[in-house]
């Protein structure tokens, strides 16, 4: 069993630390007293010694995120701190975990963050679907009020309203001022040119509830854990075909043999682990036999993935690799706010593609123009989510290309109407269109 | 009537202060004009939120449409929807969803002839690990089984 050190979950014991007093008898908010009382480039400095690098899927350097934020005294505009609390990456539900646990360690980070900035705004913009997670981070936000924490700094919680591009950075922004959650062009980047147009950080929850932890630990003790280039600890999200699904926090570089096999049970009923997805829907799966890749930075660019959101899917041989690229396309499909063509019209053509392979109507073109429309989306759009789309479907074909294959070999689906994904449902909302569709190509 | 409408207005104008643009509380006030009118956006909804923050209607339209979560259509007393994404799908949220459909009488997508109940099929609810998720007005049910199914409509009818 590998170690399982709490830093993000320190002292909940399994549960959840809700009541101020708890929170401070443990030691809570002396990191920010102690970063109140430090310059703020110094508790960048901190930051950066600390290797922090961002929780929200594109593992940036927090500390040098902060330090490309200018001055008040460089540009005299307000400053604003945003956090992404718009968890909605499949596979990936450890943001709400973190809120509902812990939910003083996060706002003390934003606090902590807020000073590094030299920002008296803080807006946390939270996914309109976690009803609980914004009850209790009003709760715990009113307690640090009544206990006069704030320090005259403001903090609003913004509800989203269901969209997942709103969990890109820009599209974010454009959100939280009122519009449609459509990505921007970059730069100029939200340190710059963010919120109102002025200078913003944007941070995921799980990066800045670690802040509270690297203030409290320092940053060479916090360095200590996790592996090079990937320090600390993650909060991995384990689901899919796994015996104990869940939220595990474990030093970055243990392997996935180790998060499935050793923390998560296995696969149910002794079958054979066919992929896993590392790092949520938008990352590259991988096969049951690269098992033993560890789970940091480096070692999943080596495999062709990337640690993303670290929202591990297990999936075990019943599963039809083409269903599974159908329901991630639908995904991005439905998703997609509609600004840029390619990713528009291309993330439906990978679905329609996708469906004509399953149904046994595709011919070896059809294969190749799989492929071709993933290169006409892939580094040509403002954002990345058509990109994960094709990301997603061409590791599928390119690890599982023999199922492929068979599809149109045979003409059917070769798991006779068996796969663990059949009968997959789309969102209700794209059932009209899809009906259209199928009746004006009848 | 008239008292509802100015406590809405008075609760905007709220809202409103905690931005340096008021346009920004767009997405809060529709969410509170959507409780406010049965679960969702009738034009004078549209109108009330128009008014408070100095947009147009459609404006607001705009926005309503972007987001999953504003209905422009009449829905049912109880929103049903259930997350048929990758982990729960592996779970059976297909299963899930057809008990659903039979213990309701209704397909996914669509609202039942009393106005009781509408069930949706819905995008990844940030919960992969306690899948199947269904939300029932926004409320997250964890770990829901076919054979759970009729215990809940049930409990649902009987609230």
């Amino acid at each position: 069993m590998p170690e399982r050190p709490q830093i993000v979950f320190a002292g909940t014991n399994g549960g959840a630390v809700t009541k101020i007093e708890d929170y401070e008898a443990a030691g809570g908010f002396a990191p920010l007293r102690k970063a109140r009382a430090m310059a703020p480039d110094d508790v960048i400095a901190e930051l950066e010694g600390s290797g922090l690098r961002g929780r929200g899927g594109a593992f940036f350097p927090t500390g040098r995120k902060w330090a490309f934020v200018p001055k008040p005294d460089q540009l005299a505009k307000p400053h604003y701190l945003v956090v992404n609390a718009d968890e909605s990456e499949p596979g990936t539900f450890k943001d709400r975990e973190i809120m509902l646990r812990v939910p003083f360690r996060f706002l003390e980070g934003c606090l902590i963050a807020a000073h590094a900035i030299a920002s008296q705004h803080v807006f946390v913009y939270i996914r309109g679907e976690y009803e609980e997670e914004f009850e209790m981070l009003r709760d715990s936000l009113e307690a640090m009020h009544a206990a006069d924490l704030l320090g005259g700094v403001t903090v609003v919680l913004h509800r989203g309203a269901g969209a997942y591009i709103c969990g890109e950075e820009t599209a974010l922004l454009e959100s939280l001022e009122g519009k449609r959650g459509q990505p921007r062009t970059k730069p100029p980047f939200p340190a710059v040119a963010g919120l109102y147009a002025a200078p913003t950080a944007v941070n995921n929850v799980e990066s800045i509830t670690t802040v509270t932890s690297v203030l409290e630990l320092g940053a060479t003790e916090y360095a200590k854990l996790g592996v090079e280039n990937s320090t600390g600890t993650r909060v991995f999200s384990l689901s899919g075909d796994v015996v104990n699904p869940g939220n595990y926090e474990l030093p970055h570089g243990i392997t996935l043999r180790e998060l499935i096999y050793d923390v998560g049970g296995g696969v149910p009923g002794g079958r054979e682990l066919k992929a896993i997805i590392p790092g949520g829907s938008s990352t590259s799966v991988l096969t049951g036999a690269e098992i033993d890749t560890p789970l940091d930075f480096t070692s999943l660019v080596q495999v062709g993935s990337s640690i993303g959101s670290a929202g591990v899917i297990v999936i075990d041989e019943r599963c039809c690799m083409v269903q599974l690229g159908i329901r991630v396309s639908q995904f991005y499909e439905h998703e997609s706010c509609g600004k840029c063509t390619p990713c528009r019209v291309g993330t439906r053509w990978l679905t329609q593609i996708l469906q004509k392979i399953e149904g046994g109507r595709a011919s070896q073109p059809d294969l190749d123009l799989l492929l071709s429309v993933c290169d006409r989306i892939m580094g040509k759009c403002l954002c990345p989510l058509g990109d994960s789309d094709a990301i997603a479907v061409l590791s599928y074909v390119d690890r599982f290309r023999d199922e492929y294959q068979a599809h149109i070999d045979l003409g059917r689906c070769p798991f006779d109407g068996e796969s663990s994904l059949e009968g997959l449902l789309a969102p209700s909302a794209m059932h009209e269109h899809h009906r259209a569709t199928a009746a004006a190509s009848a | 009537m008239q008292f509802r409408v100015s406590k809405l207005i008075a609760e905007i104008g709220r809202m409103r202060k905690q931005y340096p643009d008021s346009t920004s509380a767009v997405l809060p006030a529709l969410r509170l004009a959507q409780e406010e009118h049965d679960g969702w956006l009738s034009p004078e909804a549209l109108r009330e939120v128009a008014d408070a923050l100095d947009l147009t209607p459609a404006y607001c339209v705009s926005i309503a449409s972007f987001y999953d979560q504003f209905h422009l259509e009449p829905v049912g007393q109880t929103v049903v929807e259930v997350c048929t994404n990758v982990s729960c799908a592996l779970a059976g949220a297909q299963q899930v969803v057809e008990a659903f459909e039979h213990e309701l009488g209704i397909d996914a997508g669509s609202t039942s002839e009393d106005g009781a109940f509408t069930l949706g099929t819905i995008e990844c609810l940030g919960g992969c690990g306690w899948a199947t998720v269904v939300a029932i007005d926004n409320r997250h049910r964890l770990r829901v089984q076919a054979d759970d199914v009729p215990a809940i409509v049930e409990e649902l009818r009987g609230a």
